[in-house]
């Protein structure tokens, strides 16, 4: 092929594919074999950003690891030495610090495009599914980062996190001293987060091995959210996606080196400066912000549910919130998958939107704060309420009564002006693949 | 192969069990068990160790402490409140009716008999584990002048009972006992 310049006429690329077709593997992947939507917009562009972002905080954390002691009276001045005294070791700390950050953005960015264009819709359903793990996979992975320098955000939040568990009935005080592997957070928790958090990030990248697997059964879903009806729909994913991804990847870097080179501390707490004090808790401890909306939810119960006490009413609502997701392909009975031809969700998806950055709003405020009179503790219950609302109630009812609008009958019609021959045209490169 | 697998789905239709059903069971039953067995040491490996377990009790002298004054200790790594409290702190406690706690537990059941000033208690706010304010002087002691958590709202009273907010329980009395009447071990 063209795209190809030779390369698999070159003798010892022709000599290692007939032991390990690893180039053939690698063209199917992600390169000229591998045929995309022709309409991806942008929005597509973040499903490589949280690869790359992957890739990142693997490589810094990997030399974060070569100078750092994951002991009770090392850990802090560890972190300052590397700050402080290792060659580079500010850049590469402050590139971990907010590549997490990043990678949390980029992901919740990709998360709402797949609910805005009907990504886990069939049969997408296991593709959805398997993102969501890496979702809490990554909580779980930032989470126990968090904790690491052991200053006194790391402290504290691993105390109120680990003590979440504490609200399950019968067992939680067993199952929190197994994670604490004490009786408070301690040297033995701080050792098997360290431990922890090296190994998750393996895990993860396997789980997206399954997430690409899994997508490019059926291949990538589109801003019309229709399926393509021949090769006319699709372009090669190399040149055509490598060098819009590159693009993209380009303009996403302008931005986290901006907060790496000139706002370092933006997302941080000036509270995890000073050092981890089991004796005293900070008067306004808050999670990291790609937690703040599951802690608005979790702070939202105070009150019992039946036989619920107000403390695991949260922690179920807190981890419901997430796991109501897994259910999302089955709640949303609307066979139209694109959010464009949807008038009435359009509305509730905008909504929804607006919930969920309230709820991070309300979450990093103190818990009795109150905004033009109004308890943001009221606030965060009513879009708590709206959350599970949307999903169980909202999406089941849209797919009944809403009346879409028409969809176009293929994917080159529309972006060609409805052409015949145009279409025809626009085919011909594609069939050689 | 093949003609066995039919046979025992047919005996299966008559609600029969064959000895390869049997060993079908025994074998996998036999092989979960003994994943447990394996996966237990690594589990248990996680829970405290014998030398975090060996730091398990500590002794106090109660004797500098002043009427109306509160000291904190640590224990297993936490914070123990202990307060000398005055003669109105333990009437307050005692004049209310159980009816209106969350968590209904005398005050007395929660002090040694005869030494009824002595109030210990973990300093971990049963909601999800702060240390609660009220130990310093100028610090909010809550609306029920005992203790109060900044994280997430919950008032104690002077018998370290949760009183309003969302800890479901009241704060925790360790097992302590009077060596004598001035020393005291708690764990």
């Amino acid at each position: 092929m063209a795209q190809n310049n030779g390369f698999f006429e070159n003798p010892t690329v022709k000599w290692i594919e007939h032991r390990l077709p690893i180039f053939s593997f690698l063209d199917h992947s992600l390169g000229s074999q591998y045929p995309t939507p022709r309409n991806l917009n942008y929005w597509w562009n973040f499903g490589s950003l949280a690869g790359f972002m992957l890739v990142v905080m693997i490589l810094s954390g990997v030399f974060l690891a070569m100078n750092y002691t994951p002991h009770v009276d090392h850990a802090f001045g560890s972190v300052e030495r590397i700050m402080r005294d290792v060659n580079y070791g500010w850049l590469i700390r402050y590139i971990h610090m907010n590549g997490a950050s990043m990678f949390f953005i980029v992901v919740y960015i990709h998360i709402f495009r797949g609910l805005y264009f009907g990504s886990y819709k069939p049969p997408r359903e296991i593709l959805w599914w398997l993102g969501i793990v890496i979702l809490l996979l990554m909580m779980a992975t930032a989470f126990m980062g968090y904790v690491l320098p052991w200053g006194q955000m790391s402290f504290w939040g691993a105390t109120v996190i680990t003590n979440l568990f504490s609200a399950i009935p019968l067992v939680g005080d067993k199952i929190v001293t197994l994670l604490w592997g004490g009786f408070s957070v301690d040297n033995a928790t701080l050792n098997r987060f360290f431990a922890l958090h090296y190994l998750l990030p393996f895990v993860i990248a396997g789980v997206v091995v399954l997430h690409i697997w899994a997508l490019h059964v059926h291949g990538s879903n589109n801003p019309l959210g229709i399926d393509a009806r021949g090769p006319q729909d699709k372009i090669p994913f190399h040149p055509y996606y490598t060098v819009k991804d590159a693009f993209g990847l380009a303009v996403f870097m302008i931005f986290f080196m901006f907060f790496v080179f000139f706002a370092p501390n933006f997302f941080g707490e000036p509270d995890n400066y000073i050092p981890a004090n089991p004796m005293v808790t900070p008067a306004h401890i808050v999670p990291e912000w790609y937690f703040l909306p599951f802690y608005a939810i979790l702070r939202s119960v105070t009150f019992n549910i039946l036989f619920i006490d107000a403390k695991l009413g949260g922690v179920l609502a807190m981890f419901g919130s997430i796991l109501i997701l897994f259910l999302l392909p089955w709640l949303d009975t609307s066979r139209v998958r694109s959010g464009r031809f949807r008038p009435v969700f359009k509305v509730f998806y905008w909504l929804f939107f607006v919930v969920c950055m309230l709820l991070g709003w309300v979450g990093g405020q103190p818990a009795d704060a109150t905004a033009a009179g109004i308890p943001l503790l009221r606030i965060g219950q009513v879009c708590t309420f709206w959350y599970f609302f949307h999903f169980v109630v909202v999406l089941p009812l849209l797919g009944w009564f809403e009346r879409p609008r028409p969809l176009p009958i293929s994917i080159s019609q529309p972006v060609l002006g409805g052409g015949r021959i145009a279409a025809a045209a626009a085919s011909k490169p594609m069939e050689k693949a | 192969m093949g003609s066995s697998g039919t046979s025992a789905a047919a005996a299966g239709h008559h609600g029969q069990a064959t000895r390869r059903d049997f060993l079908y069971l025994a074998a996998g039953g036999f092989g979960a068990v003994g994943v447990g067995a394996a996966l237990w040491p690594f589990i248990h490996s996680m829970n405290p160790a014998a030398d975090v377990l060996a730091l398990a009790s500590t002794e106090v002298d109660l004797k500098p402490i002043q009427q109306g004054q509160r000291i904190t200790v640590t224990w297993r790594g936490k914070p123990v409140f202990i307060d000398h409290r005055t003669a109105e702190q333990v009437k307050s406690a005692r004049d209310v009716g159980l009816q209106d706690l969350p968590d209904p537990q005398a005050d007395q059941k929660r002090v040694k008999s005869g030494k009824d000033q002595w109030l210990v208690v973990l300093g971990v706010c049963t909601h999800l584990g702060c240390v609660p304010l009220g130990q310093k002087s100028g610090e909010s002691k809550g609306e029920y002048g005992g203790w109060f958590c900044p994280c997430h709202g919950s008032h104690y009273d002077t018998s370290g009972r949760i009183r309003k907010g969302p800890a479901p329980k009241n704060l925790e009395v360790p097992d302590f006992t009077f060596v004598n009447d001035t020393l005291i071990r708690i764990g």
